[in-house]
């Protein structure tokens, strides 16, 4: 394409690098095919958050948070409190009066927290804290909330400080902590305490990311590909998986090692789960891991340009990843074919590409059979819009997808056919209502 | 044949015969009336022998000095008038002016009145030159004009009889804005004369007052330089008083009448009653005569006061004002563009302007499509002639003026010059024959039974009779309303003279003048263009300013007996001079203070007036300059200017040779056709704008000022630019500055085609179909750029009309039933499947019904985060030629 714009007009036939990954602009599972850009941001939108059904929160490094309605793409609150850029942002749903009543807190680098009140009026408030926040939690079934930076802090909904700790480590992702630290909250009558109950100490780099997918399981990733599964309850390792790409492909293939692994090909930046299932952005890759079989169910090693940044696993059994590379991919779950047929179109394909000869067909083929119920991610379609970094996206279902950028977008993709129909009963509603043309 | 007209009428009472209409028909005002002549004749034969190429405009006078004489005509070129003898038609159209454009001293009145005299309008037709004109008389007033007036007239001359008569209401209501600015901005020019004049007329009074005194003091009271000096002085005063009512008079004006309705006269009635409350002594021995000649030897530019000679040049020998001058400049060119504007209009034959009117006026009832593919009604002449066929007021646009008059209740007058009229409309649609064929020597000293056959010349609007009559019946003043009904009764013996023997005049009555009224502020459109006379309106307020002066002085005013000392002479020359200018007196200077307060605040006001006066001119004439408005704002390297059909047909030309040049113009096409944006990339300028220029008649909803098209962008472009644009002309840059912008290309590339100038490609979705072929056929056999455009928008239109259908269809037939969403697609996709559209037509339809929907919401288009940007996931294809 490039090329062919350049001037070159003999260059079609060359393949681009990322030529596997390329699906072409014939995208018929793609859905999403109209997009609504949403200018608000002046710097980088890092965090999006869902309010409710048609509502959403975006937050970034202008310090701005704006909530938007996903179905006009009206932006509807401007909140403008923080002085620095937005380093985490949750809703907090709690019930007072009868009324469930959604906030939004929001933590920034100037130290401060603040809690908004959307429903109907926002009303900030601003509490300083000595460090800086990195994250926050929300224990919807005590009630209170929790943020963590350098030091752990208990709240609770009206904003009043109940416990904290002055410790250097914490339960959530900050980068520096090699082992993770479990906490036990205490409830008592009086006042509630904090305690490092626990120390696991089993991951060999930094933890970059931490979910919990069950009542029984959470998941930890490091920094080096380690993904390990915990058990809730007495804090033992229910699985170890170390993320090497090379690895399932197997022997002998030193080249490969050599010339493309760098650390954070196998940093796992972002997990997600539905429970059974956890998805990983591990560097570009992509890694679909069973929880409860304790398998791996599918991986791309190449899945983006770059690294992945965020990634969802959808209703319908999609995968859902965006990139540093400015695009976002859907991803679908499929059997593989069987062995007989040639891995061509697979993901082992790219390890022709990048091996630069086709000497290991054979090889994955024959790897392929050893891991029982392997499936393969097929790249179904991609949104491309941004030209910054996507940095984070939530779906809204049937009704569409916002996607954040570092260009300072927001980007809302919808289902095209879907709009249209919505438009004309809307039409059709207002001829009603003033009575034909 | 004799019983046949009775069968014909009976069933034409019957209601069987009106029960069934055919719906296929026009609706009546939207049908052209048949050529009336016999079917053997060409209706493309010159019928008249007229000795001017094409119509025009003619401006001429009647000048005091000179007689008929023209002044210009629109266009500005002598061979538009061709051999046409300008001097005799103007006599002609000049001789016809009867009306009272009385000023002066009305019986019973010893000093000069201005009456605001309306306009008369006039057909008349000289079969001999094969002239035929529509004549606007209007008068303006000149303080060095007798009678303070100056007789002008406005012709619009065409050979083509037909064309006046049925044009009648249009070139009307144009002329009449055109006359009105005229007169507006005169009136701001002679307030602006008199006050000159006055402030010459004081300090006169002053100097000749201590001359008096001198005299006095050298060779007593009774010498004969001191009378004589008295007696000057008393003619100063007194012309000081007839100029300052003068000034009142122009100054009561009423402005607002133009903006609703002539009910308006009403209130201003009052003002006129107290102006003329001031009854002067009869001591008024001199002739106004004389005082306009005094007054036409002081006529200074200056604000300086000048002292006025006794005596006055010789009548001849003055140079008279020219109508710029007499006329505010600003108004006069304004008034000059409006009527280039109605030349342009009427241009053409008048199947042509029926046509257009026709079209204008079914357009306007398309507003929900019609902004996908027709030019928005703005330009240059869609504004004019928005304004002359008003549709909001005037239903009956197209029509001949007879469905129009009798419609309304009218006086007996003109009722019976509405029956001549409508006669004639009769005779000339029922093919009797062409009316050229009448043989009567059409003069304006008609005999009676010329005004049956030169109608032409006797259709007159009877305005002066309603401003007039108006005024009469609700004014309490016997005095004004004495003078008034004289002036009418003049007005109308003239008129009924002239036009309609039978008539006599106290058959007018005061309720059917006001039902006059009433029809003809239906034929002023109430958006039109009045200037508000700022100059007037602060002078008014002067006035009011005057009003609790001080009583001694009031007295001195009034009171005209010429050896009271005015009190200005208390201070000396010098200072009294400034303080004319200045205006800033410590004294109570009597009628001076009253005379500079208007003064006052009309300098403070001036810059004001001229702002507003550049606007009054800026918005008539807004095509002319670069628009600033906001929604361009966005896209600083559009086109500065409005798109107009003209910009069109040019690009027709260049469309037509892109088809026939390109093979693959027919996928470039679908591409704008179907929303996709269409890059045309290219390292030459001119060859990417032409370009661009070429499939911008393509681009729906191209905008008023092409703000959907991007004739040429240098840097990289973003998603929201395709959002906004959907045609772009992009440089290719061989730098590796350019590679960021191919980096957007390739990146975008799904969004977008990509038409390669240089090496003769086309990146596009592929279209199949035969809708596109017949819209760009590369074989075609149309020679013409316009008529390409003409052939293509015919199509486009064709398109929007089944994209209307599409949008609309499932509404018109079936109620809303929102569960119902697959049946809906269904039926929708059917529908266009028996339109027999492949795939891809079916995708510019339903894009062409997306822009419906949006349009029809009135989503702001501006607000680039409301609107949405559909795309779809088809492999492009490479064209090469």
């Amino acid at each position: 394409m490039l090329r062919w714009i350049m001037g070159g007009r003999g260059s079609q036939g060359t393949i681009e690098k990322s030529a596997a990954l390329c699906i072409g602009e014939e995208q018929p599972k793609n859905c999403f095919t109209e997009l609504q850009v949403l200018k608000g941001h002046f710097d980088i939108v890092r965090f999006l958050v869902q309010i409710d059904d048609f509502r959403f929160a975006s937050a970034g490094d202008d310090g701005m948070v704006l909530v938007w309605n996903v179905e006009t793409g009206e932006r509807l609150v401007e909140l403008r409190g923080h002085t620095q850029q937005i380093t985490a942002m949750t809703t907090y749903t709690f019930i007072k009066g009868e009324r469930p009543h959604t906030a939004l807190i929001t933590a920034s680098s100037d130290r401060t927290l603040s809690v908004s009140l959307h429903t109907h009026t926002h009303t900030h408030t601003h509490t300083h804290t000595h460090t800086h926040t990195h994250c926050l939690l929300v224990l919807d079934h005590l009630d209170v909330w929790l943020s963590g930076g350098n030091e752990l802090c208990v709240w609770n909904r009206d904003f009043q400080l109940k416990c904290k700790t002055v410790h250097h480590r914490d339960e959530s992702n900050v980068s520096w902590v090699v082992d993770l630290v479990i906490f036990k909250l205490n409830l008592s009558e009086a006042e509630m305490s904090i305690l490092a109950i626990h120390h696991l100490a089993d991951h060999q780099d930094t933890i970059r990311s931490l979910i919990n997918i069950n009542n029984e399981l959470f998941a930890s990733g490091s920094h080096i590909g380690e993904l390990i599964l915990w058990d809730t309850v007495n804090w033992t390792i229910q699985a170890y998986e170390h993320i090497l790409w090379e690895e399932p492909a197997g022997d002998g293939q030193s080249e490969v090692r050599i010339g493309q692994q760098k650390q954070s090909e196998m940093s796992i930046q972002h997990m997600y789960s539905d429970g059974e299932l956890i998805t990983a952005a591990v560097g570009s890759g992509l890694y679909v891991y069973n929880a409860v079989m304790k398998s791996i169910v599918a991986y791309r090693k190449v899945a983006h340009d770059s690294d992945i940044l965020h990634t969802e696993l959808l209703d319908n059994g999609r995968v859902m990843s965006c990139s540093e590379d400015g695009s976002i991919r859907i991803w679908e779950l499929q059997d593989l074919p069987l062995a007989a047929e040639p891995a061509s179109t697979g993901f082992f394909g790219m390890f022709g590409t990048f091996g630069r000869s086709g000497k290991q067909a054979g090889a994955p083929t024959k790897k392929l059979l050893e891991v029982p119920g392997l499936r393969s991610l097929e790249l179904i379609g991609d949104l491309i819009g941004h030209s910054g970094a996507v940095q984070m996206f939530v779906s809204f279902g049937v009704k569409g997808l916002v996607t954040c950028s570092a260009d300072h977008l927001l980007i809302v993709w919808k289902d095209g056919k879907r709009e249209s129909q919505l438009r004309s009963l809307a039409l059709f509603q207002k001829l009603e209502q003033s009575g034909g043309l | 044949m004799i019983g046949s007209p009775d069968v014909v009428a009976f069933t034409k009472d019957d209601d069987f015969g009106d029960s069934y209409t055919d719906p296929c028909l026009l609706p009546a005002e939207f049908s052209v009336p048949l050529f009336p002549h016999a079917a053997n004749a060409n209706p493309w034969t010159k019928t008249s022998y007229a000795k001017f190429s094409k119509d025009f405009i003619l401006i001429s006078e009647f000048s005091e000095q000179v007689g008929p004489q023209p002044l210009l005509t629109i266009p500005d070129d002598p061979r538009v008038c061709g051999t046409f003898d300008l001097n005799y038609f103007s006599l002609r159209i000049m001789s016809v002016d009867y009306q009272a454009s009385f000023v002066g001293h009305p019986p019973g009145c010893s000093y000069p009145k201005l009456n605001f005299v309306e306009d008369s309008k006039v057909v008349l037709g000289d079969s001999k030159e094969g002239a035929f004109a529509y004549v606007h008389h209007l008068t303006l007033y000149d303080l060095e004009a007798r009678g303070f007036v100056r007789p002008f007239c406005m012709a619009y001359i065409s050979a083509d009889e037909r064309k006046i008569m049925q044009q009648f209401q249009q070139l009307s209501s144009g002329f009449s804005k055109a006359s009105e600015s005229l007169k507006s901005g005169n009136r701001k020019a002679f307030a602006n004369e008199l006050e000159k004049k006055l402030q010459d007329l004081e300090y006169t009074r002053t100097v000749l007052h201590k001359e008096t005194e001198l005299q006095k003091m050298n060779n007593g009271c009774y010498s004969t330089q001191v009378i004589e000096k008295a007696n000057e002085l008393a003619n100063v005063e007194k012309s000081i008083y007839e100029h300052k009512d003068l000034l009142r008079q122009i100054m009561s004006y009423p402005n607002k009448k133009m903006d609703t309705d002539y009910v308006q006269y009403e209130p201003e009635k009052p003002v006129e009653t107290n102006m003329v409350d001031h009854t002067f002594s009869s001591t008024h021995s001199i002739s106004r005569d004389k005082c306009v000649e005094t007054d036409n030897a002081s006529q200074q530019l200056s604000y300086t006061p000048q002292l006025i000679k006794a005596k006055s040049a010789k009548c001849f020998d003055k140079r008279l004002k020219t109508l710029e001058e007499l006329c505010d400049s600003n108004f006069f060119h304004q008034t000059m563009d409006h009527l280039n504007l109605i030349e342009k209009t009427f241009r053409g034959d008048l199947c042509f302007i029926y046509t257009s009117q026709i079209d204008w006026a079914l357009l306007s009832k398309q507003k929900i499509s019609s902004f996908l593919f027709e030019e928005e009604r703005h330009g240059e002449e869609e504004e004019n002639s928005r304004n002359l066929y008003d549709t909001d007021h005037n239903p009956h646009i197209a029509l001949p003026s007879l469905s129009n008059l009798s419609g309304e209740p009218m006086s007996l007058e003109s009722y019976a010059t509405c029956v001549e009229i409508g006669h004639h409309k009769l005779e000339l649609e029922s093919m009797e024959g062409p009316p050229e064929s009448s043989t009567s020597d059409i003069t304006q000293e008609t005999s009676e039974e010329a005004v049956d056959t030169e109608t032409k010349g006797s259709f007159s609007s009877d305005r002066s009779i309603e401003a007039l009559g108006n005024i009469s019946p609700a004014n309490p003043n016997g005095f004004v309303r004495r003078s008034t009904n004289e002036v009418c009764t003049v007005t109308l013996s003239e008129q009924q003279g002239e036009i309609l023997p039978g008539a006599a005049p106290d058959k007018m009555s005061p309720s059917l003048g006001y039902k006059l009224d009433v029809y003809t502020a239906d034929m002023f459109e109430t958006e039109n263009l009045v200037q508000i006379d700022t100059a007037c309106c602060i002078g008014q307020d002067g006035f009011i300013y005057e009003e609790p002066l001080p009583v001694p002085v009031q007295q001195c005013c009034e009171d005209t007996v010429v050896k009271q000392e005015p009190l200005s002479l208390l201070q000396g020359d010098p200072a009294l001079q400034v303080d004319y200018i200045f205006g800033e007196s410590g004294l109570p200077l009597g009628p001076s203070m009253g005379l500079m307060l208007p003064e006052e605040s009309t300098s403070v006001h001036s810059e004001e007036m001229a702002r507003m006066n550049i606007e009054d001119v800026s918005d008539c004439t807004s095509y002319m300059s670069t628009s600033t408005s906001s929604d361009r704002a966005g896209s600083p390297f559009t086109y500065g200017s409005l798109i107009t059909v003209k910009q069109k047909k040019k690009a027709g030309n260049s469309a037509l040779r892109f088809i026939r040049q390109y093979p693959f113009a027919q996928q470039a096409i679908f591409c704008v056709l179907s929303g996709q944006t269409l890059v045309v990339l290219g390292a030459e300028e001119g060859t990417v704008r032409k370009l661009v220029n070429a499939l911008s008649i393509f681009v729906p909803n191209l905008g008023k000022y092409g703000e959907t098209v991007q004739p040429w962008l240098t840097t990289s472009f973003q998603l929201t630019d395709l959002q906004r644009w959907k045609l772009i002309g992009l440089q290719r840059v061989a730098s590796p500055a350019g590679s960021s912008m191919l980096h957007s290309l390739s990146r975008y590339s799904r969004y977008i085609g990509i038409l390669d100038c240089d090496n003769k490609t086309l990146r596009c979705h592929p279209y199949r179909g035969t809708v596109l072929g017949h819209m760009a056929d590369h074989r075609t056999q149309i020679k013409r750029g316009s008529t390409y455009y003409l052939h293509v928008q015919s199509m486009l239109t064709q398109l929007a009309a089944k994209a209307f259908l599409y949008t609309f269809c499932h509404h018109v037939h079936l109620p809303i039933n929102t569960d119902d969403q697959g049946s809906v697609e269904l039926r929708r996709t059917n529908f266009l499947l028996q339109l027999g559209y492949t795939e891809e037509e079916s995708k510019i339809i339903q894009f062409l019904s997306e822009l419906i929907k949006q349009n029809f919401f009135q989503w702001p288009l501006k607000g680039l985060s409301q609107s949405v940007f559909s795309f779809s996931y088809t492999t492009s294809v490479l064209y090469k030629i």
